[in-house]
């Protein structure tokens, strides 16, 4: 690094008003939980398991304990997720946290690898009362900073089918790799192949986020099953799974589930994810036994989501690049 | 030939694209939070000047273009070709009129520009930001008009056509921005 550039390096990458923005919400969040009776909570950053989703790279450390030479690999968090989960089994009420999580090979004007996260569990909750409890909070916190209109609820299906103009679940890859064509994306086909989950990653990413109304937020819902994550499958529709996220122009913030409560399918899901890492030679961390042990002895019936709340901060303030509303982003770190 | 992953990808980077020189100009990172991760490239390409809006899913790779900025000097036209030399080798070039383009109505004998190579024959000629030209012909101007408010058309030593002040007078040389094709100052002899 050059010596004209670390003299300015040390200097933060946003204002003294992102600070400020930033520990109002943070004030905010506490507050609206505090009020529903939702108790705060933290768990580890430092895991001895990660996710065995294969799209997401966590930090590998190692811990030694004291006067140990030889230690063992441990994980910086990609999502409290297993933890939360946990507490829930153990008895808690409905919880949430704000904490920090990390995602390696993750940078650009919306990723930092480091990023704060806020994720929240509601016992007895489907999805609808959390999406009406999202609704909530977002109207407190974007209360005096910027005017949002009115939220959209519309399923998956309905909204790749409006802008892409093939059924998701349904078209076949010659459909979708024509629908490609059409819009300007004639490499569509080599990089997606015959993998439905990377073509619906790409065709929404490229034709629908950016066709979402500036300002409005959007909560999607019932997921393709092949895109299943940690939510449950949708009783009397298997096509689907419950899950949702939400979008603030175009933007994703938060991926929520009605949660996967039955430890053998949630250990199936690990073991799919396992030979999809064995196939791109990708690191295969080991699963959890700790959630597999703590939804084998039971789940209280809950719905959870985490939101990105850098960029809830930046679309708050009105910035379109993180960097504007984080302190020291990696890159200055 | 060098190699460049998605993740060396950045502005400036000159790359080789459906078999033409190219240059970054845009890299965006898009991922879905549970999905597989994108570079999605805006690309110009070097020849065309077109510009192509491209995505890549990441670890592909795009080779790299032997393509090099040189500082050279404009020596002359030929009615034909134009020919530069680079100042510290002596050696010359020669540049059609499609490689030249629009920088052609900027380029004054002994100026230094920008030519482009690609694989050793010039692609394209920058003509430096601001250059100093001499007006061959404008209508005669306002007395004692010193706002240069409306302006008028003044023809330059090299044909370009530029709005310039009433007051500035045909013979006089005045400094060009070359980025915009507007007028900055009058030049003293």
């Amino acid at each position: 690094m050059s010596k004209s550039s670390s003299e300015a390096d040390w200097q933060p990458s946003c204002g003294q008003d992102a600070l400020r923005i930033r520990a109002l919400t943070l004030n905010r969040i506490r507050r609206f939980f505090d009020g529903r009776g939702v108790l705060e909570v933290e768990t580890p950053l430092l895991c001895h398991t990660a996710g065995t989703d294969p799209q997401l790279h966590p930090f590998v450390t190692h811990y030694r304990q004291p006067g140990q030479t030889q230690g063992i690999d441990c994980y910086l968090q990609t999502s409290p997720e297993f933890a939360m989960k946990r507490l829930l089994a153990a008895g808690s009420c409905s919880i949430y946290q704000i904490c920090k999580a990390f995602r390696n090979e993750e940078y650009g004007r919306h990723h930092n690898p480091e990023f704060t996260l806020l994720e929240w569990y509601r016992i007895d909750f489907g999805l609808v009362e959390l999406i009406d409890e999202i609704e909530d909070l977002f109207l407190v916190l974007f209360d005096g900073m910027r005017a949002l209109l009115p939220s959209k609820r519309i399923t998956y299906r309905q909204l790749f089918e409006q802008w892409v103009g093939a059924d998701p679940i349904s078209a076949d890859f010659a459909e979708l790799a024509e629908c490609a064509k059409r819009q300007n994306i004639p490499e569509a086909s080599s990089i997606c192949g015959k993998d439905r989950n990377i073509w619906l990653d790409l065709l929404f990413s490229h034709l629908v986020q950016p066709n979402m109304e500036q300002g409005r937020v959007y909560f999607v819902y019932d997921y393709p099953a092949c895109l299943p994550s940690l939510a449950r499958k949708k009783l009397g529709d298997e096509a689907v799974v419950e899950r949702m996220e939400v979008f603030i122009d175009g933007l994703e913030l938060g991926n929520g589930y009605h949660e996967l409560a039955d430890p053998d399918e949630q250990e199936s899901r690990f073991d799919a994810d396992l030979a999809v890492r064995r196939q791109l030679g990708l690191p295969l961390p080991p699963k959890d036994q700790r959630l597999l042990a703590a939804l084998s002895h039971g789940l209280p019936d809950c719905s959870g989501v985490a939101i990105g709340l850098d960029r809830l901060i930046m679309l708050m303030a009105g910035f379109d690049q993180m960097a504007q509303v984080l302190a020291f982003p990696v890159t200055r770190s | 030939m060098a190699v460049f992953s998605t993740s060396d990808f950045k502005n400036g980077l000159k790359v080789m694209l459906d078999k033409d020189p190219a240059v970054m100009i845009e890299n965006e990172f898009v991922k879905p939070g549970k999905g597989q991760a994108f570079n999605r490239v805006k690309l110009r390409n070097l020849k065309t000047g077109r510009v192509i809006e491209r995505t890549f899913k990441q670890n592909e790779t795009l080779e790299s273009a032997d393509v090099a900025d040189v500082e050279m000097q404009y020596l002359y036209n030929d009615s034909t070709d134009w020919h530069f030399m680079q100042p510290e080798s002596f050696e010359q070039y020669t540049a059609k009129e499609d490689a030249v383009g629009d920088a052609k109505k900027w380029l004054k004998e002994q100026d230094v520009c920008i030519v482009t190579l690609y694989n050793g024959s010039p692609l394209s000629v920058t003509p430096p930001n601001s250059v100093v030209l001499k007006i061959v012909e404008t209508d005669p101007g306002v007395r004692g008009d010193t706002s240069g408010g409306g302006g008028k058309p003044a023809t330059m030593e090299t044909g370009a056509v530029v709005r310039v002040p009433l007051f500035v007078q045909t013979g006089e040389l005045i400094k060009v921005d070359t980025r915009t094709g507007e007028y900055i100052s009058r030049v003293k002899e």
